[in-house]
């Protein structure tokens, strides 16, 4: 496989290989507390509220809307210094808006990182989620809630 | 009630070497010239030091510094970790093992080469991660400034701050670092123009938003505040002193809990305060961490100069600016304007305020406040004359 020059999950990290599991099947998964049933995001082994490290999975509905957003200029890794000036977002997932997750908002599921016109990003506007697939990881991206993904 | 540290210990010793780009010396040469000096500048000699706390990312462990200073033998060493959150940490720590009698003369010390761009962490990123940083760095939030610049732009959105507010930050340093002649940006000023047409970084934030990138080392020594009076410069007590680990943080990348713009600064200044006799309405001077100009109002802030919202508002008017600004705050330049140093030269300044011998000196300032990083687990000591 050729190498990106992308950073990407190690897959080895036992807390989020289901994560990664799940988005090579075009699910988002949510880590949840098998016992007390709190959601929580990035994932981890214990759960905060009540301490048990039994997990399941919950599949997230995949919409949610931009917490926030940078616009990065360089210097930067090369790989991504190509597409600079790109975006990077966080969102607020529906399930519960303290689940947040970092993304980029992309045109389309394998568009690049700079499709879209960093002015026209407002905090607040709703995406959906979509995949693209890097090497053997599939990493979510985000799309405008309305656009055709 | 425990017996708190208050006023028990005091900082006896300063001291930094030269900043620049390029320095020769390693890391721990750089380190263990700026103890040797700090030695003499306390005027206490190299066997007498038996406490050491470094870094966590100090290239010269405890031990090399132990045998180049020719130290006798040292019984307590520690480490504090985060990278810019930890240096009032290992003062704090130091304060701590000599108030509880581990040790009788404590150095704490930070020395860096980071102006060389290899050096710079963020560059050294493996192509594969397992750590936290794997629900980051994938979608290119890679380097420090990207991820404050994500907190930054919601706090902007949420309470309406603006570039303008960020600009006062990065002017006002500037105009301190134009007064003291050892500072990089001593000779070029900055004004509200260049700011506003600078490059972009990571938008919101631009090239002056950020700190330098510095070679340098700088150091302290602690000791007793009964040793304190006998030494050869008048003492500067470590009134207070506290860390901060805010609940559900993840270093940096802090946007997972409920309130991300609640920050360590926050949980480390409920115990600061629990722990001291002055209050924020009594500080004259301030010396606020500062690797990106937005942890100014995230700061002031946390630590109760203004209210939750309102640390953009505190800057305008010239709040930051000495002589008559209402908190003059990093008087030596800073992080931004002076040398970033891991923010240990703030440390360092914050006993000169409290000698009177600072380049912006504050008249009447009887005690500074000094912090360690923002966005980090952090730290941070009230000094007073």
């Amino acid at each position: 496989m050729a190498a990106s020059g992308f950073v990407l999950p190690g897959l080895e990290d036992p807390a989020a290989r289901p994560f990664w599991a799940g988005t090579s099947r075009g699910e988002l998964l949510i880590q949840t507390c098998a016992d007390c049933g709190t959601m929580r995001m990035p994932p981890r082994p214990m759960c905060f509220a009540c301490r048990s490290i039994h997990v399941s999975w919950t599949k997230a509905s995949g919409r949610g809307r931009v917490w926030s957003f940078v616009v990065s200029h360089p210097p930067l890794l090369p790989a991504y210094a190509e597409f600079a000036p790109y975006n990077v977002i966080v969102v607020e997932l529906e399930e519960n808006p303290t689940l947040r997750l970092v993304g980029n908002l992309v045109e389309s599921a394998d568009g690049p990182i700079n499709a879209v016109d960093p002015a026209t990003i407002q905090i607040g506007e709703p995406v959906r989620v979509v995949f693209a697939q890097i090497e053997d990881v599939a990493l979510p991206r985000w799309v405008r809630a309305d656009g055709a993904g | 009630m425990p017996q708190t540290i208050k006023d028990r210990t005091a900082i006896v010793g300063i001291a930094q070497t030269r900043f620049g780009k390029g320095l020769e010396d390693s890391e721990l040469s750089l380190a263990c010239q700026a103890i040797a000096a700090a030695l003499d500048d306390a005027g206490i000699a190299p066997q007498e030091v038996d406490g050491l706390v470094a870094f966590s990312m100090e290239d010269g462990r405890e031990v090399e510094v132990a045998r180049n200073l020719g130290l006798g033998g040292v019984t307590f060493f520690g480490q504090v970790g985060y990278g810019g959150g930890a240096g009032c940490g290992t003062v704090g720590h130091a304060a701590l093992a000599v108030a509880s009698g581990q040790c009788e003369v404590a150095v704490a010390w930070r020395a860096r080469k980071r102006a060389d761009k290899g050096s710079r962490p963020w560059a050294q990123t493996a192509s594969r991660i397992d750590t936290p940083w794997q629900w980051s760095r994938p979608w290119g939030l890679l380097r420090p400034v990207d991820e404050i610049a994500m907190l930054t732009r919601r706090y902007m959105h949420q309470y309406g701050a603006t570039r303008d507010h960020l600009a006062n930050v990065a002017i006002a340093f500037r105009k301190h670092a134009n007064r003291n002649p050892l500072a990089t940006m001593h000779e070029k000023p900055l004004t509200r123009e260049q700011y506003m047409s600078a490059r972009w970084v990571s938008e919101p934030l631009c090239l002056f938003d950020n700190c330098l990138e510095t070679d340098g080392a700088l150091a302290v020594v602690i000791v007793s505040a009964e040793r304190a009076r006998d030494l050869r410069q008048p003492p500067v007590y470590i009134h207070s002193y506290a860390q901060g680990i805010p609940p559900q943080h993840q270093t940096m990348t802090a946007y997972f809990g409920e309130d991300p713009l609640e920050g360590p600064s926050h949980t480390c200044a409920k115990r600061l305060w629990a722990n001291s006799d002055i209050r924020p309405g009594d500080i004259k001077v301030a010396q606020i961490y500062d690797a990106f100009s937005p942890l100014i109002p995230l700061s002031l802030e946390g630590y109760g100069f203004c209210k939750r919202g309102e640390g953009a508002a505190y800057t305008e008017n010239g709040a930051l600016e000495w002589p008559h600004g209402r908190l003059p705050t990093n008087t030596a330049g800073g992080g931004m304007s002076e040398a970033y140093v891991h923010g240990f030269n703030l440390i360092v300044e914050g006993v000169r305020q409290m000698r009177g011998t600072s380049t912006s000196q504050v008249d009447g300032a009887t005690s500074c406040l000094v912090t360690s990083g923002e966005g980090v687990p952090t730290s941070a000591l009230v000094l007073r004359s």
